[in-house]
C-alpha cells in the first residue's frame, strides 16, 4: 500500500511537472467549451425553430434544451476521450523502461500490483482533473435553464465518461507496457481504441450469437445509456470487468517484463 | 551473506552466464571482474531479482532470490549500469522517493535522504532538477539512491563509470567504509580499482569464473616467473647483442628482451627467469663486472591487468581449441 501511494505520488508529481497535464487538459478544454457553446446555440436556434412553428400550427413545442446539450455534450466526451486518452497513457512504461527506471522499480520491494495500481490511479486521477473545469458549463446551464435540467443526467454522464475513461487507461496502460517506443505505443492505443469503438458495426441489428458478443464489447453502446441518464448495472459491470482485465494483462506484462529483458 | 550456486542465465542459444558458483561474507567487498559482456551485468541482475536464472540458486541473507524476491529486494541496494534515474526531478525528491519504495519508514525518511547526500557527497546538488545535473553527479545520485535505505547488501554496477579521477577516489573511499556494515558487490572492467577497493576478487569471462581469489593470492599465483626490469649503460665499444649474451648467460634465465632508449646506448631490459628464484644480485655483479653501467635495476611483480589479460587469453584461446576439436 505504501509502494502503490509512492507510485501514485510520483506518476501526479511527473504529470504537473512536466508539460504534459496542462498542454492535454488546455487542449482538452478549449475543446469542449466550444463544443458545448456550439451545443447551446444549436439547440437554442431549433427550439426557437420549433416554437415559431407551433405558433403557426398550433403545436406545444417538445424541445428539452438543457436536456439536448447535456446528452449531446456527454456524447461527443465519448469521442474525444478517444484521442485524449492514448496520450494520457503511452508513456506509463515506455518512458520508464527507456530511462531503465523500471529496473529501479523491479528490483525495489514493490509488488507489481503496486506499480501497475499506482499508476492507473495516478492516470485516472489526472483524467478526473480534467474533467473538473467542464463541471462549470453544467452548472451555468442549471442555473438559467427553467425548469433545471435532472441532476442525474449530469452525474450519470459523470460517471459514465469516468468509467470509460478507467477502461481506456486500463488498457492504454497494458499497451504502453508491451513496447519501448512511447509512439509506438500511442498509435497501437489509437489503433485499438477506435476497433472497440466500431466493434460492434457490422453486428449491429445482428441476432447471431458473435453479432450479439460484438454489441456488447461495443465500449460505447453501454457509454449511451449513461449519457441518457440511465445507469444499468449490466454496464457498470463490463465496464469494471473490462478495467480490472486492463489491469490484469498490465500486472502480467510487467511480471514479464523480468522474464523478457536482456 | 550471497550464495551463488551453479547459477546458468540463457537468452535462447546464447549462455550469458554459466554454472557461476561463488560466496560473499558478510561485510565483505567483491569485486566481479571481467570484460564486456562477461555475464557481470546478468548475474547482478539475477541477484537484484530482475532477471530469472535458467538454473542453479542465489541466495541473499538465506532468502532465495526467485523464491523470495521481495525479501531479497528488500535488503539490497542496486545502482544498475546506467543510474536509474528521473529526469525530472530534484536529487532530494528522487532520494525520498526511492526512500518510500524502498520502505524506509516516515520517521527515518528526511534523515536517510540527508544521510545518502552526504555520502555521496551531492548535498549541495540536493534542490537541483536531475536533467541538469553533470554525468558525474548524476552517477552519484545513482550512488545514494542505492544507499538511500541503508541495505545489508549493495549491488554496484560498474559505479565509477563516467566520473572524473577525484570523483572516483572519493567513491572508492566510500566503499571501501561502507565494508563491513553493507556487503558488497561491485563490477567493473578497470583493474586498479579491483585491488584498491575488494577483499576479494571473481574474475568472469564469456559467462564463466575464471578464478575468484584475493587480489593479493592471484598476483602471487599467477607468477609463474620472476622478473626484473634493468637499465643498463653500454661502453662505446659494445653492442646491444653483447648485452643480450651476458643476460642469458646467466643460469636460470629464460627470456631477455632489450630496448634501445637513446642514442648514448641507453637500454632497458627485462628479464624473465624461474620463479622464486631472486637473480637481482646476480645480475648485477654480473653487469658490473662486465664494465657495464647499472642504471636501474628493480623486480617487477605481474599486476593484476596481466593477470587478467593472461587469463581471459588463456580463456578464449581454449575456447578456440574447443571449436575446432
Amino acid at each position: 500500500m505504501r509502494g502503490l501511494l509512492a507510485i501514485y505520488r510520483k506518476e501526479m508529481g511527473h504529470y504537473f511537472v512536466s508539460p504534459i497535464a496542462y498542454v492535454v487538459t488546455g487542449v482538452f478544454l478549449v475543446l469542449m467549451g466550444y463544443f458545448f457553446y456550439s451545443f447551446v446555440v444549436i439547440f437554442m436556434e431549433r427550439a426557437l425553430e420549433a416554437s415559431m412553428q407551433s405558433m403557426r400550427f398550433g403545436r406545444a413545442p417538445e424541445i428539452d434544451v438543457p436536456g439536448m446539450v447535456i446528452r449531446s455534450f456527454f456524447g461527443l466526451f465519448g469521442t474525444i476521450i478517444l484521442f485524449i486518452a492514448p496520450m494520457l497513457t503511452m508513456g506509463a512504461y515506455t518512458e520508464e523502461k527507456k530511462r531503465g527506471t523500471m529496473e529501479l522499480l523491479l528490483t525495489s520491494p514493490l509488488r507489481d500490483a503496486e506499480i501497475v495500481l499506482g499508476k492507473f490511479f495516478a492516470t485516472l486521477s489526472l483524467f478526473a482533473i480534467m474533467l473538473l473545469p467542464t463541471a462549470l458549463y453544467q452548472v451555468v446551464l442549471f442555473i438559467s435553464s427553467e425548469p433545471r435540467p435532472p441532476w442525474r443526467l449530469i452525474l450519470a454522464g459523470y460517471l459514465g465518461v469516468l468509467l470509460l475513461g478507467g477502461v481506456l487507461i486500463a488498457l492504454g496502460g497494458f499497451i504502453s507496457s508491451l513496447t519501448e517506443n512511447q509512439i509506438v505505443a500511442g498509435i497501437l492505443t489509437f489503433g485499438a481504441f477506435l476497433l472497440l469503438w466500431v466493434i460492434d458495426l457490422g453486428a449491429r441489428g445482428s441476432t447471431t450469437a458473435f453479432g450479439e458478443i460484438l454489441q456488447y464489447l461495443s465500449i460505447i453502446q453501454h457509454y449511451d445509456d449513461f449519457t441518457r441518464g440511465v445507469i444499468d448495472t449490466a454496464s457498470l459491470i463490463f465496464y469494471a470487468s473490462m478495467i480490472v482485465f486492463g489491469l490484469f494483462l498490465t500486472h502480467r506484462s510487467v511480471d514479464a517484463m523480468r522474464w523478457r529483458r536482456a | 551473506m550471497i550464495e551463488v550456486q551453479n547459477l546458468t542465465k540463457a537468452f535462447g542459444a546464447v549462455r550469458a552466464v554459466e554454472d557461476v558458483s561463488f560466496t560473499v561474507r558478510k561485510g565483505e567487498i567483491l569485486g566481479f571482474l571481467g570484460p564486456n559482456g562477461a555475464g557481470k551485468t546478468t548475474t547482478m541482475r539475477i541477484l537484484t531479482g530482475f532477471l530469472p536464472a535458467t538454473s542453479g540458486t542465489a541466495r541473499i541473507a538465506g532468502f532465495d532470490v526467485a523464491e523470495q524476491s521481495l525479501d531479497v529486494r528488500r535488503r539490497i541496494g542496486y545502482l544498475p549500469e546506467t543510474p536509474p534515474l528521473y529526469p525530472d526531478m530534484s536529487v532530494a525528491t528522487y532520494l525520498d522517493f526511492v526512500a518510500r519504495i524502498k520502505g524506509v519508514p516516515a520517521a527515518d525518511r528526511s534523515r536517510r535522504v540527508d544521510a545518502a547526500l552526504a555520502m555521496a557527497n551531492i548535498n549541495d546538488k540536493r534542490a537541483e532538477l536531475i536533467k541538469h545535473l553533470s554525468r558525474g553527479y548524476r552517477q552519484r545520485v545513482g550512488l545514494a539512491q542505492a544507499l538511500v535505505h541503508n541495505p545489508d547488501v549493495i549491488i554496484l554496477d560498474e559505479p565509477t563509470v563516467g566520473l572524473d579521477p577525484k570523483q572516483i577516489i572519493e567513491v572508492r573511499h566510500l566503499i571501501k567504509s561502507l565494508a563491513g556494515n553493507h556487503t558488497i558487490i561491485l563490477s567493473t572492467h578497470i583493474l586498479p580499482e579491483v585491488s584498491m577497493t575488494c577483499d576479494r576478487v571473481v574474475i568472469i569471462n564469456k559467462g564463466r569464473i575464471a578464478a575468484v581469489d584475493t587480489p593479493g593470492n592471484l598476483t602471487a599465483q599467477l607468477r609463474g616467473a620472476e622478473r626484473v626490469r634493468l637499465e643498463v649503460r653500454l661502453p662505446q665499444n659494445r653492442s646491444e647483442s653483447a648485452l643480450r649474451n651476458l643476460l642469458t648467460g646467466l643460469a636460470g634465465v629464460h627470456r631477455v628482451e632489450i630496448q634501445s632508449l637513446d642514442s648514448a646506448g641507453r637500454f632497458t631490459a627485462q628479464v624473465e627467469s624461474d620463479a622464486g628464484r631472486d637473480l637481482r644480485s646476480q645480475l648485477a655483479a654480473r653487469i658490473v663486472a662486465h664494465g657495464f653501467e647499472l642504471l636501474e635495476l628493480r623486480g617487477l611483480a605481474l599486476s593484476l591487468e596481466e593477470i587478467f589479460l593472461q587469463l581471459t587469453t588463456d580463456e578464449s584461446a581454449a575456447a578456440e581449441e574447443g571449436k575446432k576439436a
